[in-house]
């Protein structure tokens, strides 16, 4: 039975880790991603859940205890945002470098300097390389969805899991959402059964050695194959949720996309911005369309190019800059895995949205428009484009 | 620890880490986390591991009491599910050099402890970043030699005095810590470790842990250099425990530091007559912490 509510995202997330019932969550508190941690504690202040919760003194010992916790056999989750996942950064590598399966909750927030609370998505960005597999929510729903889907997913998969939604405006903001009962949880997570844990009793175990060349090399070809090993585990996860809750998820989700002439990929809350205009456009006879990732790590490189193909033109959407002199990180993954299979589309990059400045539907509209007039360009056109605002040039404003 | 491990001859580590695992009780399992550093990487290079006795876990540099005191949550969790045996035992050990533990490591040290985890660390101290080739730490002595505070002309070796980090971790209210040596049989070692490990509650054990290279002292010579060091009271041995000081060794005769200084390389140039201040001042610094422990002893005594 299904229980309708109205939440945040963060309550969503946290009710989620309340009703998977982890051994240990440590955590730090950062804006935006806070409150999850604030609910989680009145969970256990209250009883409502078994977990040893560790108010840890900064988000690089956070994810430390999680490693701590989850190589010693527990089921551990974590909560962060921006600087906190920045300082997490060395740590991250290690989780997944000695295959761990934990859970960390990002509600993302933009990097400093400048210093900003705000919405984008630079923080786990920033992380993309460091073997976490990264999960991506439009909505509230999404949010609590993928959380309690990425225990499952880790756990199978042996490599942990990002969940990453937009801080405040999903976070924040209060949507209509539907809950499973404490039990469908329990019983879909099922019990965490390690294979090897330092708390064993049976045998002692040494974790995280010294690997001297050929095994460093052979270890992390593990790593990698082991995230491309994640995308038919992340399919089955999803079917079984499916089953329970009648909500689908594939890798990607398209929208309006199949004959469309001019899409986007785009990610998290933008995309439910984008589907509103793209209702509009198609009423004026605008074949308009989107694919917004869900799995961004692994990257279906294979199946998303696929999907793209026929367009006339494509915008692909980053809420993050490279800083490299080009693009955004998503145009260069999404790109190079068109050119890999040999898709060619004329496709140029928007950054929009740093910082949390407002993306309208009128700016998911001129994107749409600037796509129509790609298309009859004959290739001269710009690649990079900034989304919204008007930059000056180096003087502009300061 | 296992023979074959990477450990140099003359080294105190490994004799400290046998030492402080010999007070384990053999029914009992321990979890051992260790910073990165020299023990970390020359006792469990893969496919090996020295630690066979007990399981073993590193993650990085500065977290390593982050990382155990994650897995001593873990444990309390599943005991009390009942996913573990109810009868058996397990043990929380960290081991840093000194750089994991008084420079990059002593935010995650000092939180954990805070938090009051039951753990017990072992910080095996040998002045310098040995690992990486003697640079500075904050552990390292005034006026000692380093590759990063080198004597050269203008300054003296390391121009600031030993961050005292046990007096630090005294500060934290642990109801145990203590500060031992590799001396004589390694009672005093042995009867420190014990009580670390089985007082309930976070634990701080710092042990001079001498090193060939670093500090520049054939390999033989590892037992005279530590017995030096008590017996100049350069590394006093004592504990507290609840509050209470409490010197374990007090030398029978105590010795001029330079007894100390000059059988290793690092001090070389204190030698020099014009540096004769230079030991004059070491002098004066252990003895104002051996009277400041006196003073302790005595004001705590009752209490």
């Amino acid at each position: 039975m299904s229980i309708r509510e109205r939440l945040s995202g963060n309550e969503a997330v946290a009710t989620a880790m309340k009703q998977i019932n982890p051994d240990v969550v440590a955590a730090y508190p950062i804006t935006p991603s806070t409150e999850v941690v604030q609910y989680f504690s009145n969970f256990v202040a209250n009883g409502t859940v078994d977990t040893e919760f560790i108010p840890v003194e900064s988000e690089h010992s956070a994810m430390s205890a999680c490693i701590g916790a989850s190589s010693a056999g527990g089921r551990v989750m974590s909560a962060t945002s921006s600087q906190g996942l920045a300082l997490m950064f060395e740590m991250l590598y290690i989780a997944s470098g000695l295959r761990l399966p934990l859970v960390l909750i990002c509600a993302n927030r933009a990097l400093s300097a400048p210093l900003n609370i705000h919405n984008d998505h630079s923080d786990s960005m920033g992380v993309r390389d460091a073997g976490f597999i990264q999960l991506y929510c439009e909505s509230n729903q999404e949010a609590y969805d993928n959380a309690i889907m990425a225990v499952k997913i880790a756990e199978q998969a042996n490599l942990p899991v990002m969940v990453c939604y937009d801080g405040f405006i999903t976070s924040h903001s209060i949507e209509n959402i539907e809950l499973l009962e404490n039990e469908e949880v329990q019983k879909f997570v099922g019990k965490h059964e390690p294979h090897e844990y330092l708390l064993d009793e049976s045998r002692n175990i040494s974790i995280g050695p010294l690997d001297l060349q050929k095994d460093y090399f052979t270890h992390r070809i593990k790593i990698a194959e082991a995230m491309k090993a994640a995308k038919p585990i992340i399919k089955k996860v999803s079917e079984e949720y499916a089953k329970l809750t009648g909500r689908k998820y594939d890798l990607y989700e398209k929208y309006m996309l199949d004959d469309a002439e001019y899409g986007i990929v785009v990610l998290n809350s933008t995309a439910g911005t984008a589907k509103d205009v793209i209702d509009e456009l198609r009423k004026q006879g605008i074949k308009a369309g989107l694919l917004k990732p869900r799995a961004f790590r692994p990257l279906p490189y294979e199946e998303i190019p696929n999907e793209l193909k026929h367009l006339k033109a494509l915008a692909i959407m980053d809420k993050s800059d490279s800083i490299n002199g080009f693009c955004g990180p998503l145009f260069s993954e999404i790109t190079a895995s068109m050119y890999s299979q040999n898709v060619h589309v004329p496709t140029v990059n928007y950054i929009y949205g740093l910082g949390g400045y407002d993306v309208k539907a009128d700016d998911i509209k001129e994107v749409y428009s600037n796509l129509q007039e790609i298309a009859q360009s004959k290739g001269n056109y710009e690649i990079k484009h900034y989304l919204g605002i008007n930059y000056g040039g180096e003087n502009d404003g300061i | 620890m296992q023979v074959g491990h990477r450990m140099c001859a003359g080294c105190g580590a490994p004799p400290i880490v046998n030492q402080v695992l010999r007070a384990l009780k053999d029914e009992d399992n321990a979890v051992v986390s260790c910073a990165t550093g020299c023990l970390e990487v020359s006792t469990c290079i893969y496919p090996y591991t020295s630690w066979r006795n007990v399981s073993f876990v590193h993650t990085a540099f500065e977290c390593t009491s982050a990382t155990l005191s994650g897995a001593e949550r873990a444990y309390i969790a599943l005991k009390r599910q009942g996913k573990l045996n109810k009868d058996k035992t397990t043990k929380f050990i960290a081991f840093g050099g000194d750089g994991g533990t008084l420079d990059i490591g002593l935010q995650s040290l000092s939180g954990a402890m805070e938090r009051g985890h039951d753990i017990t660390y072992v910080c095996y101290d040998n002045g310098a970043y040995m690992n990486t080739g003697t640079q500075r730490s904050s552990s390292t002595p005034h006026f000692a030699d380093t590759t990063t505070s080198p004597a050269g002309k203008v300054t003296n070796g390391k121009m600031q005095k030993r961050k005292d980090l046990t007096e630090i971790m005294v500060r934290h209210n642990l109801p145990y810590v203590a500060q031992t040596a590799l001396y004589g049989n390694l009672k005093d070692l042995y009867e420190k470790a014990e009580k670390a490990i089985y007082t309930n509650g976070p634990t701080y054990v710092s042990v001079l842990s001498p090193c060939p290279r670093g500090w520049g002292y054939p390999s033989d010579d590892l037992a005279i250099v530590s017995k030096l060091a008590v017996d100049t009271c350069f590394w006093p041995l004592y504990e507290i425990e609840n509050g209470v000081y409490k010197i374990t060794v007090k030398p029978a005769k105590k010795l001029p530091v330079e007894e100390f200084l000059k059988t290793q390389h690092r001090f070389k140039h204190l030698f020099k007559p014009e540096n004769k201040w230079m030991i004059d001042e070491i002098q004066k610094e252990v003895d104002e912490k051996w009277n400041y422990l006196l003073m302790m002893e005595e004001k705590t005594a009752n209490s």
